[in-house]
C-alpha cells in the first residue's frame, strides 16, 4: 500500500510517497530533509491539526470570542470538537490563554485567544 | 477645535502602526496613534487562525494573540491612542505637519506634528476591480469581509460557496467556511500555480476535498436576488476556452483577489506612488517624497507575514526617530528591479549602514540565484532554494559589506 502526500513542513512543498513495508514500518521517499520524513509518518499514521474557531460570548465589546486548541488535535476528532464548541456560551471577562473547553478523554484543551474585559 | 502636539502621528493602529509607534516612543519622543476601529490590532482581530509570530515571538500564535501582545506593549508605553478616529486631511504648516482627525467624541482634533507615519494597511480588490460579468445579486463578498462577518460578527455569509483566488486569504476562508458548516465547492485561480503557501493548500483545501481549478476564471455570475451559480471558464495560453465552460451552483461567491495599499490620503497630499506595489515611493529611510512623512507595513507593500510587517515597521520607527534628531540620508542611490524581479523596497539605499531589502520575483523556480549589480559589477549574490511570486524575498547589505564594495551608484537586482 502507498499514499501520496505533500509535505507542509516548509515552503518547498516536497511531494512525498509513503509506503507500508509491513504493518508497522512506513518508508517515506521524496523528502529533501528529515522534517519531511517526520511529517510524512505522522500524516499517514495519525494526522493532526491545530483548530481555531469562535464561541458565543456575552460581552459589551465583542460578539464572538476567538479560540484555539492547545497544540494539535487528531483530524478525526475535529468535527466533534467544533460541534461542542458551537453549543457553549461564555461571559466576559475572559483572559487570553484561559481554558474555555476541556475534552480530557481526547487530551484536548481549547484556549481563549483574546482578552475581553467587559 | 481641540489642538494637540506630538513629535509623531502614526495613522493606523494595526501591527504596523503599533510597531512603528513603539520604536519612536522608545527613543523618548511624544507619539500618537490614530485608529479608526474601537480597539488596536487592525486586521489581526479577524485573523483567528494560527501561524502568526513564528519569527518574532518564536511561537505560533493566532492573530488576536499577536495583536494583544502588541497592544499591551502600547498600553504600558506613554503613546497616546485615539480610537474611533479617522484622519481626514494633512497639510504642511511651517516646519511641521498638521493633521485633522475626526471622531464622534471628542469631534475634530487638530494634530500639530513633526512627522507622520502612514501605517493604515490595505483595502481588498473587489468585483469591480477584476470585472466579473453577470447579474448583481447579493451573496458576492470579498474574502476579508466574509472573514469579518464570520469571525467578529458571528454571521454565516452563505451555505454553498465558490472562492475566486488561491492566495492565503482565499485558502484560509475555504477552511473557515467548511468549519462553520458551509460547503465550499471550488476555488478558482486564474494563474497556473496556486498563489498561497503549500501548507495552506494541504490544510485548507485537500483536508476538505475542495477542488482547485488552476488557469480558470469565473466568467459569469448568475442569480436574480441571490447568487444562484457561476460559470467557470478554463484558460489555455491566457485565452478563455468558452466551449469548455461549466457551471457550479452556489449561493455565495467569495473574492480573494488581492489587496491594494490604502493610499488615498497619501496621494491626496502629493505622495508619489510606486506602480508595482501601489505603495509610496520611499527613500532608504522609508520616508516618502514629502519631508517628514514615512510609510510602512502593508500600506508600503503587501507582506506575506505579520512578522515581516513588524520588523519593517520597527525599522521605520527608528528612522523616524533619527529624522527627529536631525539625521538625514547623505547620499542615496536608487534600487532598480532587474530581470525577473517585480519590485524592490525601499526604492533607495545608503552605503553607510545596514540596508534591508524586500522584493518579489515574477517567476517560479528551484535553485535560483539573486544577483545585485552596481554599474554592471556584481556586488552581492545569494542562492535561493525555491522562489515564487507569492513568497517575498529578503536580503541585507551591511556597513561591512559596503566597505568591501567600491562601486557606487544605482543598484540593479535580478534573479536567474
Amino acid at each position: 500500500m502507498k499514499k501520496e502526500l505533500i509535505c507542509i513542513a516548509c515552503p518547498l512543498g516536497c511531494r512525498l510517497t509513503a509506503r507500508w513495508l509491513n504493518e508497522e514500518t512506513i518508508d517515506i521517499t521524496g523528502n529533501k530533509c528529515p522534517r519531511g520524513e517526520e511529517y510524512g509518518k505522522e500524516e499517514v499514521i495519525d494526522p493532526k491539526r491545530v483548530v481555531t474557531a469562535t464561541v458565543r460570548l456575552k460581552s459589551t465589546s465583542i460578539k464572538r470570542l476567538p479560540v484555539m486548541t492547545k497544540g494539535t488535535v487528531p483530524k478525526d476528532k475535529i468535527a466533534e470538537l467544533l460541534n461542542r464548541l458551537y453549543t457553549i456560551e461564555l461571559s466576559a471577562p475572559v483572559l487570553r490563554g484561559e481554558v474555555v473547553m476541556d475534552m480530557p478523554d481526547e487530551g484536548v484543551q481549547v484556549l481563549s485567544s483574546r482578552t475581553v474585559r467587559r | 477645535m481641540k489642538t494637540v502636539s506630538f513629535d509623531t502621528l502614526v495613522i493606523g493602529g494595526g501591527a504596523s502602526g503599533m510597531a512603528a509607534a513603539l520604536a519612536v516612543a522608545e527613543e523618548g519622543w511624544k507619539v500618537a496613534i490614530v485608529e479608526r476601529e474601537e480597539s488596536l490590532g487592525g486586521i489581526l482581530h479577524q485573523c483567528i487562525h494560527n501561524g502568526f509570530g513564528l519569527h518574532y515571538f518564536k511561537e505560533e500564535l493566532s492573530g488576536p494573540e499577536y495583536a494583544e501582545r502588541f497592544s499591551e506593549m502600547v498600553e504600558s508605553s506613554n503613546i497616546s491612542v485615539y480610537l474611533n478616529m479617522t484622519i481626514m486631511d494633512i497639510v504642511k504648516e511651517g516646519d511641521g505637519l498638521t493633521a485633522f482627525g475626526l471622531s464622534m467624541d471628542p469631534g475634530m482634533v487638530r494634530f500639530k506634528v513633526r512627522t507622520v507615519v502612514f501605517a493604515n494597511g490595505c483595502r481588498e480588490r473587489n468585483r469591480g476591480n477584476i470585472g466579473i460579468p453577470g447579474t448583481r445579486p447579493s451573496g458576492v463578498f470579498t474574502a476579508g469581509l466574509a472573514q469579518r462577518l464570520v469571525n467578529l460578527e458571528g454571521l454565516v455569509p452563505g451555505k454553498e460557496c465558490v472562492i475566486v483566488g488561491s492566495g492565503d486569504i482565499g485558502l484560509i476562508m475555504a477552511r473557515r467556511m467548511s468549519w462553520i458548516g458551509a460547503h465550499v465547492k471550488a476555488v478558482v485561480e486564474i494563474q497556473p500555480n496556486p498563489a498561497g503557501l503549500t501548507r495552506n493548500i494541504v490544510q485548507c483545501l485537500n483536508d476538505f476535498d475542495i477542488p482547485l481549478y488552476l488557469s480558470h476564471v469565473v466568467g459569469n455570475i448568475k442569480g436574480k436576488d441571490r447568487v444562484e451559480g457561476v460559470d467557470v471558464i478554463p484558460l489555455e495560453n491566457g485565452i478563455q476556452q468558452r466551449d469548455k465552460m461549466f457551471s457550479i451552483d452556489c449561493d455565495t461567491l467569495l473574492l480573494a483577489v488581492g489587496l491594494v495599499p490604502d493610499n488615498e490620503l497619501a496621494r491626496k497630499i502629493g505622495v508619489a506612488l510606486n506602480q508595482e506595489t501601489g505603495g509610496p515611493v520611499v527613500d532608504s529611510t522609508l520616508m516618502t517624497g514629502i519631508e517628514g512623512v514615512f510609510a510602512c507595513g502593508n500600506l508600503l507593500h503587501v507582506h506575506d507575514l505579520v512578522d515581516f510587517v513588524t520588523e519593517e515597521s520597527f525599522r521605520c520607527g527608528t528612522f523616524v526617530s533619527g529624522f527627529l534628531k536631525g539625521k538625514r540620508p547623505e547620499k542615496q542611490y536608487k534600487t532598480n528591479p532587474g530581470k525577473n524581479v517585480k519590485y524592490i523596497v525601499p526604492n533607495h539605499y545608503e552605503r553607510i549602514r545596514e540596508n534591508r531589502f524586500y522584493m518579489r520575483t515574477l517567476i517560479v523556480k528551484n535553485n535560483a540565484l539573486l544577483s545585485v549589480k552596481v554599474k554592471g559589477t556584481e556586488i552581492y549574490s545569494k542562492k535561493l532554494r525555491h522562489i515564487q511570486p507569492s513568497e517575498m524575498i529578503q536580503f541585507s547589505l551591511t556597513e561591512e559589506d559596503f566597505k568591501l564594495i567600491k562601486e557606487e551608484g544605482p543598484m540593479e537586482v535580478s534573479i536567474e
